[in-house]
């Protein structure tokens, strides 16, 4: 950090001196904390960029890809959707309510500012042990309070997400929100300012000292000093943001709005500077014209406040009367700030005093950094651990491994959004393994977020591919074919070679798998300094993916509930010993190590594609991945979700040479487990077997009960009405509530 | 015949709403603002779900004194049919058109999930085709849903039959458990004296499409056709 007087700016001298080469000249104060918003981590990816040019990004249904603020996809008949992800892990991590709030306030923004409609939202939530400690409870309750109350208010649904819980987020929680959009083809608007002699017409909430370094506060890591950084973090006002959505909306089927941004991270800096940028123009701005919360907030505060709820307009010249009345009739507030220029330069003035002058590619782009990435010793510490003594009462583990957290019902939470609003959730929460949305056109589109930090710190290249290979089998799960993602990277320190190392990793798997699969990566973002400097302690590597599919016929949407008495149960693909990260060796016997599940890119594609198949041919009854808990857990939350028994023979779970233990809970990639019934069993077995994809039947759905037996010898038998009380009671009860 | 759907700052089920009327029940609906003052040209009016206002003050309070609620106000007194689903509830009891109060629920959480909901009056031209104790399927999504009513003025309510839905268990019970938002009496709709005026709490415009249903039913589609049944009869 230097000081430079009476302004602070995280920029560091090399970068300064880069700034004072690129000007010619000395840099004043407006001009260096403009430049400081725009070059921080959080803004400029200066460290990231390099290496996520690995991740494909292209493919048939892609119109925009990462760089704009969410990714566009053809969903045909004129229909695009639009996908993004978002984090607001730090000012969550010191005011859990607004900054989760806020944090969809951002995503929402981010989707309408393409023109599209955001039609859905989902989060994807980390958090320590909520079983021990009560700050992490606290920063829980009302992170999903504060995505409650905004996302709800603002009458978007939360379809879909997933939470883990981990020691290591006691203090820096994880709050990722996606947000989906829908609009049609030629309504797509670009954050560009292109034409010089429109209009910049700032749109919203009026401009604070709220929010003040933002971003610089997000590239850094979290110190016991961070509670006075409460500024730092935006007020959320849902109610003005279902209005700016409606107008925006209304504004844009006037054909006159020629570039839209939502102000964020960095405020108007960053917001100017980018559309001038992208739009190979340049843009006037004039301070005094923008409507302020508070008297005598000084340039610098104007240009990097990040308030909430703002967006910038350009719109053609001459019919600035004709959208303004659209904003007039929702009575919000506005302010015509600028023009675009020819002048490639973005100029702030104050009542016509020009207070900087910088060339807009200075400013948008900062020069990369190449960081230094080496290998943690952890990592090869970790790999060989002894096997757990294998439990007796394999039942009571079992009923344990249900109320653990991270694996429990999330009732608790989504009964707590409006997954409904929008009459579009066809697959609700709780009823499969990803959400499906019906489309105008009469297509579906499925969507599901996915992480797993604990197998990502024990093996960053696999854990991360298997981000990815499991938000995409949760998405055939339903029935729908991946058509694209977007990630969220979340690490510590870059400037750490062993955080850097675990980044790239996650990043090359990632792009490996992506590129196996076919799948273009359309967006994304980058956290760092996910770091505690109290307890010393990063985050685990947790790269969260946000997934979405297609399903082009309604009758090929599947449900997880098994259905009825008598159906086959089979499970596809091979179970291997990989417990290291599992929630078996970590929950029932506290151990963190061993081999993680290491991904089969050619089996795991052959598998997915096999169960697509077998959906289309209309041959299958339940679908559900193998994930968290393994083959047990998956099998119990079928039981649960069909209130119907099932009695599986372990025996015949396809794997070599496997502990009970490891049969039940092993969390391998590339598996299902398929609900037949006699009329379509051999067609389906068929269709595995052409397919390459191991499988075998392990038992059968009905009765009351769930029940295991290994080699003649009945090991487990819980009535579902036991299954199911644990794993819905338990998250209430670590809340207090019963 | 003509529906009209108003639209407050902050209604967020208007477009739901309009979607049902238009291409599951197939009939005319519009859009109106607010600040429109005329429903001359309507036969009814809904009054949709949402957060009008962001819920400032009190949920549904600000919206009872819009412009249009004065036509709202001519519409009920005239035997029109007025509908308020959740937030339009909150709004027609705020605006004194339906008694009683709608609270925080008791949890002190929103709550998003589908109920069961017995029918126990026909008196209102919304469920007057309907057989008591029939079972309606719903879901409902509300932060302040907890409806209350003084004692004295509830027995008024039953004995001029005028609570119209309560929340059931799947038996047609009500229970403390099947109960999701402490409701007095486990009240879910009531109606006004003529039984033209009615608000409810589940969303009816969310459970008209088998589609969306996860118990593949469609009843609250029942709920709009009678209102158009009555607006054909009158």
């Amino acid at each position: 950090m230097v000081a430079l007087n009476s302004i602070l700016v995280e920029l560091t001298e090399d970068e300064i001196k880069e700034v004072r080469r690129m000007l010619g000249r000395e840099p004043n104060y407006l001009e260096l904390a403009m430049i400081d918003a725009e070059w921080s981590e959080h803004c400029s990816y200066k460290s990231s960029k390099p290496v996520l040019k690995q991740l494909p990004t292209k493919g048939p249904r892609v119109i925009i890809g990462p760089g704009y603020d969410a990714g566009v996809i053809d969903v045909d008949d004129g229909y695009v959707v639009t996908l993004h992800i978002e984090s607001h892990n730090h000012p969550s991590a010191i005011d859990p309510y607004g900054g989760a709030a806020t944090g969809i306030g951002g995503v929402l923004r981010d989707i309408l500012c393409m023109g599209t409609r955001p039609i859905a939202l989902l989060n994807s939530l980390r958090f320590g042990n909520i079983e021990e400690s009560a700050h992490s409870r606290w920063l829980f309750k009302h992170v999903v309070r504060g995505i409650s109350d905004y996302g709800n208010c603002v009458g978007v649904p939360t379809v879909s997400g997933e939470v883990e819980f981990d020691d290591c987020f006691e203090r820096n929680c994880l709050v990722d929100v996606i947000c989906l959009g829908l609009g049609k083809i030629n309504d797509l608007v670009l954050a560009e300012a292109k034409h010089p002699g429109d209009s910049v017409i700032l749109v919203g909430g009026s401009t604070g000292r709220d929010g003040i370094h933002g971003v610089t506060f997000a590239s850094r890591v979290l110190t016991e000093k961070s509670d006075e950084e409460r500024s730092a973090v935006q007020i959320p006002d849902p109610f003005m943001k279902k209005l700016i959505v409606e107008a925006t909306l209304e504004a844009i089927a006037t054909g006159h709005v020629r570039g839209l941004k939502d102000l964020g991270g960095g405020g108007l800096t960053c917001g100017l500077s980018e559309m001038a940028d992208k739009g190979g123009c340049g843009i006037d701005v004039e301070l005094s014209r923008v409507h302020l919360r508070e008297k005598n907030l000084n340039p610098i505060e104007t240009m990097i406040s990040e308030s909430q709820e703002r967006m910038v307009f350009i719109i053609e010249q001459g019919y600035e009367k004709e959208v303004c009345e659209i904003f007039d009739k929702y009575e919000l507030p506005y302010s015509i700030i600028g023009r675009v220029t020819d002048s490639s330069k973005l100029i702030v003035k104050m009542d016509g005093l020009e207070l900087a002058n910088l060339p807009v590619k200075t400013v948008a782009n900062a020069p990369i950094i190449h960081r230094k990435a080496i290998e943690p010793d952890y990592i090869k510490n970790l790999k060989f651990i002894e096997k757990p003594v294998l439990p007796s009462n394999l039942s009571s583990v079992l009923l344990k491994m249900l109320s653990c957290p991270s694996i429990a019902s999330k009732s608790w939470v989504y009964e707590q959004y409006d997954h409904e609003v929008g009459i579009r959730t066809v697959v609700k929460p709780g009823q499969g393994d990803a959400a499906v949305l019906r489309l105008p056109n009469g297509t579906f589109l499925a969507i599901k977020v996915d992480g797993n930090s604990k197998h990502c710190y024990i093996d960053p290249y696999n854990g991360a591919a298997g981000c990815l290979a499991e938000a995409c089998r949760n998405l055939v799960s339903v029935g729908a074919e991946p058509i694209a993602f977007v990630d969220h990277l979340q690490f510590g320190d870059p400037g750490n070679p062993e955080v850097f190392w675990t980044f790239s990793e996650s990043v090359r798997g990632l792009a490996d798998y992506s590129k196996a699969i076919g799948l273009p990566c359309i967006g994304g973002k980058v956290s760092f300094y996910n770091e505690d400097k109290v307890k010393n302690m990063a985050i685990k590597p947790s790269p969260v993916i946000a997934a979405i599919g297609r399903i082009e016929k309604q009758d090929w949407i599947t449900k997880m509930n098994f259905k009825h008495d008598g159906n086959y149960i089979i499970v596809l693909g091979e179970t291997k010993s990989e417990m290291g990260g599992s929630e078996y060796y970590e929950y029932i016997h506290g151990l963190v190590g061993g081999v993680a599940p290491k991904i089969d890119f050619i089996k795991e594609n052959a598998t997915m594609y096999a169960v697509i198949d077998s959906i289309r041919k209309g041959l299958v009854k339940a679908v559900h991945d193998v994930s968290k808990g393994g083959i047990a857990i998956a099998l119990a939350e079928m039981c649960i979700s069909g209130n119907i028994g099932a009695s599986i023979d372990c025996s015949n779970i396809p794997a070599y040479d496997l502990r009970i233990d490891e049969l039940l809970f092993s969390e391998t990639h590339s598996r299902f487990i398929i609900e037949t019934d006699s009329v379509n069993m051999d067609d389906f077995l068929g269709t595995m077997k052409r397919a390459g994809v191991a499988y075998n039947v392990i038992g059968k759905v009905g009765g009351e009960a769930l029940k295991f037996s290994y080699k003649g010898e009945e090991l487990i038998s819980i009535p579902i009405s036991d299954l199911k009380d644990r794993w819905l009671g338990a998250i209430p009860k670590c809340m207090g509530e019963n | 015949m003509r529906v009209a759907i108003i639209q407050f700052p902050g209604s967020n089920c208007d477009l739901d709403t309009i979607h049902v009327l238009n291409n599951v029940m197939k009939v005319k609906a519009n859009l109106v603002w607010h600040k429109h003052n005329d429903l001359r040209d309507y036969d009814a009016v809904i009054l949709p779900g949402g957060f009008s206002y962001g819920d400032r003050l009190r949920a549904g309070i600000i919206a009872a004194y819009s412009p249009i609620m004065k036509e709202v106000r001519r519409m009920a007194k005239d035997g029109y049919p007025v509908l308020g689903i959740c937030n339009g509830f909150q709004i027609l009891v705020e605006a004194g058109l339906l008694p009683g109060a709608l609270l925080r629920n008791s949890s002190l959480k929103f709550i998003c999930k589908w109920v069961n909901l017995s029918v126990i009056s026909n008196k209102s031209i919304f469920t007057n085709k309907l057989k008591k104790n029939h079972l309606l399927r719903m879901p409902i999504a509300h932060n302040e849903g907890r409806y209350f009513i003084e004692e004295d003025s509830l027995k008024e309510l039953y004995k001029r039959n005028q609570i119209i839905i309560k929340y059931v268990d799947e038996n047609g019970k009500a229970t403390e458990s099947s109960n999701p938002n402490g409701s007095i009496d486990s009240i879910a709709g009531i109606c006004n004296d003529e039984g033209n005026v009615f608000g409810l709490m589940p969303h009816p415009e969310r459970a008209s499409e088998r589609l969306l249903s996860p118990f593949d039913s469609d009843d609250g589609k029942t709920i709009f056709s009678f209102m158009i049944e009555y607006i054909k009869e009158r």
